[in-house]
């Protein structure tokens, strides 16, 4: 018996149509997965399916039973649970008052009881969770963990994660998989989203490609290769396989010595001890998870904070105290993780945006700014970069996150920077994209740029970096060629334990 | 300063506070739900003259008290139907509703400038009352008086133990992510709106009824911003709102205790008193900017859309 059947479901929104005639089926206790690029319409789907968002057109069988999902609250009366990409916690709550306020009333009523109820189920699933604490001293993938128990608790008989991997370290994906196992072997379906394609691989009974708001393929994951599966998602056209050589480097243009930080925000990680460098003509990757210090320790190099003046340096010379705009005289370059609001301005048009950074070189002059020059440089964006937008007029938040991200990396290069810092590159930017940014990032290297990039995706850091290591805690792993260092190790690394060396390695940490 | 003095100084403090309370509870409530309402003036001011009106007309004051309650949450439904389900700039429909109820209580108040009206009545408690010192300054007061306590306890019972408290919070945190969890977010905001119009309303009514029984133009003075002010230096909590109210309240009247005494100052410096003595304090209460942070709701005065 199918537990869901989704008919030629339709969604569609000003300017784009987020899902044609759809279907979907998934079969009681199946682990099933959904994968496609961004932009092709999972999220949407699952929306529909859970009530969030209402579809233009189409049926949902639940239990072979039509209905029409009213809002979140009838689907988790019928049995379906969302875990989402990010995650609808309440950081100031405890974990047990997180969950109390999704169950039923009479379920809530006694909080002891509520309590060791969460205890034994995220026992019982081994996902060991402190009904006590508060959310925003959680790590991510135990918020994760709230996320699920909090479906469980209401017994689920549809469980819809999306990608719920991308947070969290190799590690905890073991973890999480044994329990959707488990979930799955006592008869709860799962519906799996996701672009990782290893991990669809080893987990999924069945998938569901999408591309472009359309279904493009069904298969068996298993018995499909990567290969296969990514050229369903992508499409005929775009080359799928990337190999960069590594660099050496050259001197050392930003040298971080010593630094260690505490933020007045109490849900800011503090950073303790920090060193490292990053050679003129190499890239050096950082790999963690989430919220360990990476967002402070970027504004930290760009300047958005400050710190004693000892402790940033870039070519020898100290600028800890500085301000970003003196930092970019200096040669930064600096792409935030956050596209809209710090990366460009959303009501903004492209060319103004191009400014933002720009103002420094040529197009201004004592003050007055030259318009002509400016378009040419926005123009120039958009042409190298493939920037797919309605022009250099187009409002930034108008963009697509791939097509932002672009314009964004674009604007920065284009600069000609000595050091090129990079939040997360190609987050939520699909294949074709996330290969162009790449492409450029080497090219940027072999020019003799410094290059950083922060990221959590591990396979795009084992693509690009000349040497990798990962933080933890506000603590910083030791620093290796990225070709010694295992992909466990550096999952060990991501979990702070930074004494797990390979033993072929341990004169390159020194 | 002879005992007796202190003694009315206390009770006269205690009055003096109560309708910062009333207006600062309501729109404490309103601002954890994630809604700015800064209409609280024009609120009062409604509540004071409509219960006014209302009370001169019937010749009963209880009926002016319902009546003072229901203007405003009439001006409170006004100021969600912009602010939530039009989702308007909350700040910008905030001041216009005061600005709106400013004008409108004076229109219609016009009429009745200079009426005087028995009010309502002071009810000792028994036996209470009559212990010394303590029966007179607390429990010789009027009923809206020990109403205000009430409303204090319901309000810190509900934040701090009850489902509902946590789901207003939720709301107010991250309005997307209860609606995820199925929380009716317009609903939790029209509600915490509509209880904040009420205990505007029912300040205005203590204005005009009980702490003065008369009905002037703008006779809050200012009181709808003091408590807004209350708001946010107790951080979001209930009993800081009491300390902060009765010690605006104590400020108060020192200030005409001390020109009653000749007391050699500039009244207009001492008029400040109050102001300056209310916000001091709470501020160096709310010092620990990590612990603060914890119990602003996060998402205050952010508009909230639902997907469709």
């Amino acid at each position: 018996m199918n537990q869901i059947e989704l008919n030629n479901i339709t969604k569609r929104y000003p300017g784009c149509v987020a899902n044609q005639s759809v279907d979907l089926k998934v079969a009681v206790g199946e682990i099933h997965a959904l994968l496609g690029e961004n932009g092709a319409g999972k999220s949407t789907l699952m929306k529909i399916i859970y009530g969030v968002v209402k579809p233009d057109e189409g049926a949902m069988r639940w239990q072979g039973q039509t209905v029409s999902v009213k809002g979140p609250a009838h689907a988790r009366d019928l049995g379906i649970g969302m875990v989402f990409q990010h995650f609808s916690l309440f950081e100031t709550l405890t974990v047990a008052e997180n969950i109390a306020l999704s169950l039923p009333k009479a379920e809530s009523a006694s909080m002891d009881l509520l309590k060791q109820r969460i205890i034994d189920v995220s026992e019982h699933y081994g996902m060991k969770l402190d009904p006590n604490r508060y959310v925003h001293t959680l790590s991510i993938g135990e918020q994760q963990r709230v996320e699920i128990v909090r479906c469980l608790l209401q017994d689920v008989k549809l469980l819809i994660l999306d990608e719920p991997t991308s947070v969290l370290t190799p590690q905890e994906v073991e973890t999480l998989f044994k329990t959707l196992h488990l979930l799955s072997d006592e008869g709860c379906s799962i519906l799996f989203i996701s672009h990782k394609l290893d991990e669809v691989r080893a987990l999924c009974d069945h998938a569901t490609i999408l591309k472009s708001g359309q279904v493009s393929g069904h298969c068996v994951p298993s018995e499909t290769t990567t290969e296969e599966l990514a050229r369903l998602m992508v499409g005929d056209d775009t080359p799928l396989t990337e190999d960069y050589k590594k660099a050496e480097g050259d001197e050392a243009f930003l040298s971080i010595v010593d630094l260690s930080h505490q933020s007045d925000d109490p849900f800011a990680c503090t950073l303790k001890n920090v060193s490292f460098e990053v050679k003129a003509g190499e890239i050096l990757g950082i790999a963690g998870v989430a919220g360990n210090g990476q967002e402070e320790l970027l504004n930290l190099i760009s300047g958005e904070d400050t710190s004693a003046k000892e402790t940033v340096f870039f070519a020898k010379k100290a600028v800890g105290n500085l301000t970003p705009e003196k930092r970019r005289i200096l040669g930064l370059g600096f792409v935030p993780e956050e596209r809209l609001g710090r990366g460009a301005v959303p009501d903004m048009s492209l060319q103004d945006n191009g400014l933002l950074t720009g103002y420094q070189g040529e197009l201004t002059k004592n003050g007055i700014i030259n318009t002509g020059k400016v378009k040419a440089f926005a123009q120039n964006i958009l042409e190298r970069f493939n920037v797919k937008a309605a022009g250099i007029h187009a409002q930034a938040k108008s963009l697509s996150g791939g097509n932002l991200q672009k314009y964004i990396i674009g604007r920065e290069i284009l600069q000609d920077p000595k050091l090129l810092v990079c939040s997360h590159p190609t987050w939520g930017v699909d294949i074709g994209a996330a290969i162009l940014i790449r492409h450029e990032l080497i090219k940027l290297r072999d020019e003799g740029c410094a290059v950083l990039v922060v990221s959590e995706d591990i396979d795009e850091l084992y693509s690009i970096s000349d040497r990798i290591c990962a933080i933890c805690d506000g603590e910083l792993s030791p620093v290796a060629p990225t070709h010694d260092v295992s992909i466990n190790q550096l999952g060990m690394w991501m979990a702070g334990d930074f004494h797990a060396l390979n033993n072929e390695n341990e004169g390159a940490v020194k | 300063m002879d005992f007796e003095l202190f003694t009315n100084i206390l009770f006269a403090t205690l009055r003096t506070g109560t309708p910062l309370i009333l207006i600062a509870l309501g729109e404490m409530v309103c601002e954890k739900s994630g809604v700015l309402n800064l209409g609280q003036e024009g609120m009062v001011l409604m509540g004071a003259a409509l219960g006014f009106i209302a009370a001169v007309v019937t010749g009963h004051a209880g009926l002016g008290i319902i009546a003072a309650i229901l203007a405003g949450m009439m001006m409170s439904v006004l100021f969600a139907f912009l602010a939530v389900t039009l989702v308007s700039n909350q700040v910008a429909t905030g001041l216009a509703l005061t600005i709106f109820g400013t004008g409108l209580s004076g229109f219609l108040g016009a009429g009745y400038v200079g009426m005087a009206i028995d009010g309502i009545a002071p009810f000792p408690i028994p036996l209470l009352s009559d212990i010394p010192f303590i029966g007179k300054v607390l429990f010789s007061h009027d009923p809206l008086v020990y109403l205000s306590w009430v409303m204090f306890a319901l309000i810190f019972w509900c934040f701090r133990s009850t489902r509902l408290g946590l789901t207003i919070r939720a709301v107010g945190e991250n309005p997307e992510a209860a609606n995820a969890i199925g929380i009716p977010v317009m609903k939790v905001r029209y509600g915490a709106i509509l209880f904040g119009g009420a205990m505007a309303g029912l300040a205005g009514a203590y204005l005009s009824l009980v702490y003065t029984p008369m009905w002037s133009e703008g006779m809050s003075a200012g009181r709808g911003w003091i408590a807004l002010a209350l708001v946010v230096f107790a951080s979001w909590k209930a009993e800081r709102i009491l300390l902060g109210a009765y010690l605006f309240g104590a400020a108060s009247i020192m200030h005409l205790v001390l020109q009653g005494l000749g007391f050699e100052a500039s009244p207009n410096l001492l008029a400040m008193l109050p102001y300056g003595a209310t916000i001091i304090v709470l501020v160096i209460i709310a010092s620990d900017a990590a612990k603060a942070k914890l119990s602003t709701p996060l998402a205050l005065g952010k508009p909230y859309r639902p997907q469709v």
